[in-house]
């Protein structure tokens, strides 16, 4: 499942960033961030004007991601395969 | 190399409190506020050490990785690889972390690692991290990282102690190891060994943020909060201050009194302190209340953390509209003044956003145009409460405010449509921790705000009041001359000759004259205004007064326009040179200053015909 798509509040795990195109900035600067298999994430929270960005909490820490920046990562939620 | 030449720079995460520490360690009063890119410059100062030796401690802007994507992060890395130009890489590091934080902190101190100088590791916010229950061992990890580690609070008086301490004595350079070469996942696996060994942490984040955050970040009363709290403020700047301006009004108008009653009436040095100083001064310095509440209500959000949430509430209509929510930040400071604002447009990393962001930022009403439109809506707009709880008054500042932000979105579009390049633009963006305003530093923050007008109303405004008053009354009027003296001065020329640009949209030669020296600083606009004035005759013109002299001798379309001009003309030459600097292009300042005083007159234009019409 994407990240995108997780539902709100929902405990998951990260399976991996994909690069939406060679040398992609944005998936290596997720990866910086913590991104990377096996790290737990959780969707926080929706953005007021059509669910964009997204708050997403990994470790300690928040993020506001868009839609297609959260797109690129790759999740297992718990509970669901 | 001597040892009395040491150089340290701080480095980090965004936002882990280097340049706390850097203003703690070096007595300096370096910008610190609650948010990702405060400080997007390298910062220096010195630091007398216990034993003697004077260390130069180098401030860097926060970076998550050595793999720099913005202007500011880049800085960062030039500096500790020693590209930066003309200067040597630093012999010790200071790497700052976040306590709070270390799950994102600590990979970045492996990166740093990597590089091969000595590095201490700087334990930041130990204060809040117990707090919520964390229990660090720090002698394991220090063992762990191979890196000396310290615990520091760096807001509290004495939090840098332990540091102090570490980085006086020799701190020696770093045992190469295995991890120095791992991949980007082997480098996140360690971090979390390293957690899991070192560090007991009862919950992931303050339950209080989670709390905050579920009000404030709510799809509904989230919008809701943050228009409330926009609106309350330019209230409060109108209502606020009035009872200070009126003393500060009074005080002048006595000194005024006081220091001339002694002159000859008709002697030029007479005019020179009445027309020139009391008229001309006065008439700004009144104003100093009002830019004091804005940049309280300023700094108390940025300290609070609140700022990155309104970012994120505001994201997709900036975006639509082709900005970023990065770029609320810059524009919410260019309230204060175009130039800061324009300068933390280098935490934004997309280059095509981050020009878009300065090209729109002199449309944010800064604190210079405050004289201007309070001055005007005092003497045109009635002061009496609309719908039952709304200043009249406060409503047309907001409106003033409201039609900035406006077409600033709607620049901001239009540059979007005639770009070509349509990839993907980046957001992810932190949002910290709440933290409670240090009153300190507020009081501090407004302190140096206070002291910059004033340097300002002592200087430039100063020099070219004098300036214009004598260029006011030179050359004399000839003899059996009937008119005001100012008639046949430069000055008064010059006005009339300009007026024909002007009189489409209804500046008299008095306004014509005082746009001129406003194109240094808009708030000379008002002093020229009081000095022009003072000189046209009426001899009881002191500041106080401006207003219903304008009042009297002013249409309300006249006003409405020259409020309509200052919502866009670019009267400022400083944001035009922080364009240039910030962008290295001169297109792009022909770029602004012409589209800007193209708006200008369109609107004033628009303004002045529509209101006459209607009247």
């Amino acid at each position: 499942m994407r990240l995108s798509d997780a539902p709100k509040g929902a405990k998951a795990v990260v399976q991996s960033v994909t690069d939406a195109h060679p040398a992609d900035p944005i998936a290596q600067r997720l990866r910086d961030l913590g991104f990377v298999s096996g790290e737990p994430v959780r969707l926080v929270a929706r953005g007021p004007l059509g669910g964009d960005p997204l708050l997403i909490q990994i470790g300690s820490t928040r993020f506001a991601l868009r839609r297609t920046e959260a797109d690129r990562v790759m999740i297992a939620v718990d509970g669901a395969a | 190399m001597s040892a009395s030449a040491m150089r340290i720079a701080l480095v980090g995460n965004p936002n882990c409190g280097k340049t706390a520490l850097f203003n703690q360690l070096t007595g300096g009063r370096q910008k610190v506020a609650n948010y990702a890119g405060v400080t997007v410059e390298r910062k220096e100062g010195r630091f007398l050490a216990p034993s003697g030796r004077t260390l130069h401690i180098l401030d860097l802007p926060g970076t998550y990785s050595f793999d720099a994507t913005s202007p500011d992060e880049a800085i960062t890395r030039d500096v500790c690889y020693g590209r930066y130009p003309g200067e040597a890489p630093p012999d010790l590091i200071v790497c700052v972390a976040d306590a709070t934080n270390l799950r994102l902190h600590l990979r970045f101190v492996l990166e740093v690692r990597r590089l091969g100088r000595p590095v201490v590791l700087a334990l930041n916010m130990m204060d809040a991290a117990r707090r919520r229950g964390m229990v660090i061992d720090v002698d394991a990890l220090s063992r762990r990282l191979g890196v000396p580690v310290v615990e520091t609070v760096a807001i509290r008086r004495g939090g840098a102690q332990a540091l102090i301490q570490r980085i006086d004595t020799s701190v020696p350079a770093i045992e190469p190891a295995d991890i120095d070469n791992a991949g980007i996942e082997q480098l996140h696996a360690e971090v979390r060994s390293i957690l899991a060994d070192t560090v007991t942490l009862p919950r992931d984040t303050a339950a209080v943020d989670d709390a905050i955050d579920r009000w404030v970040l709510h799809p509904a009363f989230g919008l809701l909060i943050l228009a409330g709290l926009m609106f309350m403020i330019f209230q409060a700047v109108f209502s606020w201050a009035q009872p200070v301006m009126d003393g500060i009004q009074a005080g002048i108008a006595a000194l005024g009194t006081a220091v001339t009653g002694f002159l000859p009436e008709d002697s030029a040095l007479h005019s020179l302190l009445n027309d020139g100083l009391f008229a001309g001064l006065g008439a700004v310095l009144v104003f100093l209340p009002q830019i004091l509440i804005l940049f309280l209500f300023i700094l108390v959000l940025e300290e609070s953390g609140y700022l990155p949430r309104a970012a994120f509430l505001l994201d997709r209509m900036m975006f639509r509209v082709g900005l970023t929510g990065r770029a609320f930040i810059p524009l919410l400071s260019s309230f204060a003044c175009a130039i800061p604002g324009i300068m933390a447009t280098r935490s934004i990393q997309d280059p095509r956003d981050r020009l878009t962001t300065i090209l729109v930022a002199p449309l944010m009403t800064c604190s210079a145009r405050l004289p201007v439109y309070t001055l005007l809506i005092a003497a045109f707009i009635p002061d009496r409460t609309v719908w039952g709880i709304f200043n009249l008054q406060g409503v047309v500042l907001f409106t003033l405010y409201f039609a900035g932000i406006f077409s600033a979105l709607l620049v901001a579009f239009v540059i979007k449509r005639l770009r070509k390049d349509r990839s993907e633009h980046a957001l992810i963006m932190e949002l910290p921790s709440y933290r409670l305003p240090n009153v300190r530093d507020i009081g501090l923050g407004l302190w140096e705000r206070a002291l910059i007008f004033l340097k300002r109303v002592g200087g430039i405004i100063l020099a070219l009041t004098v300036l214009l008053w004598f260029l006011s009354s030179f050359p004399g009027p000839p003899e059996g001359a009937t008119g005001p003296a100012i008639d046949y001065s430069l000055a008064g020329r010059l006005g009339r000759l300009l007026e024909y640009v002007f009189a489409p949209i209804g500046f008299n030669w008095q306004i014509c004259i005082a746009l001129v020296p406003g194109l240094a600083a808009r708030e000379v606009a008002v002093a020229a205004l009081g000095t022009v004035y003072a000189m046209s005759g009426s001899d009881d013109a002191v500041a106080s007064q401006l207003g219903p002299l304008i009042a009297h001798s002013w249409s309300l379309a006249t006003a409405l326009s020259l409020l309509a001009w200052y919502v866009f003309a670019p009267q400022c030459m400083s944001t035009l040179a922080v364009i240039r600097r910030e962008t290295n292009s001169w297109r792009n300042v022909a770029v602004a200053a012409g589209y800007l005083f193209g708006l200008a007159y369109l609107a004033s234009l628009a303004t002045y015909q529509i209101a006459r019409a209607l009247s």
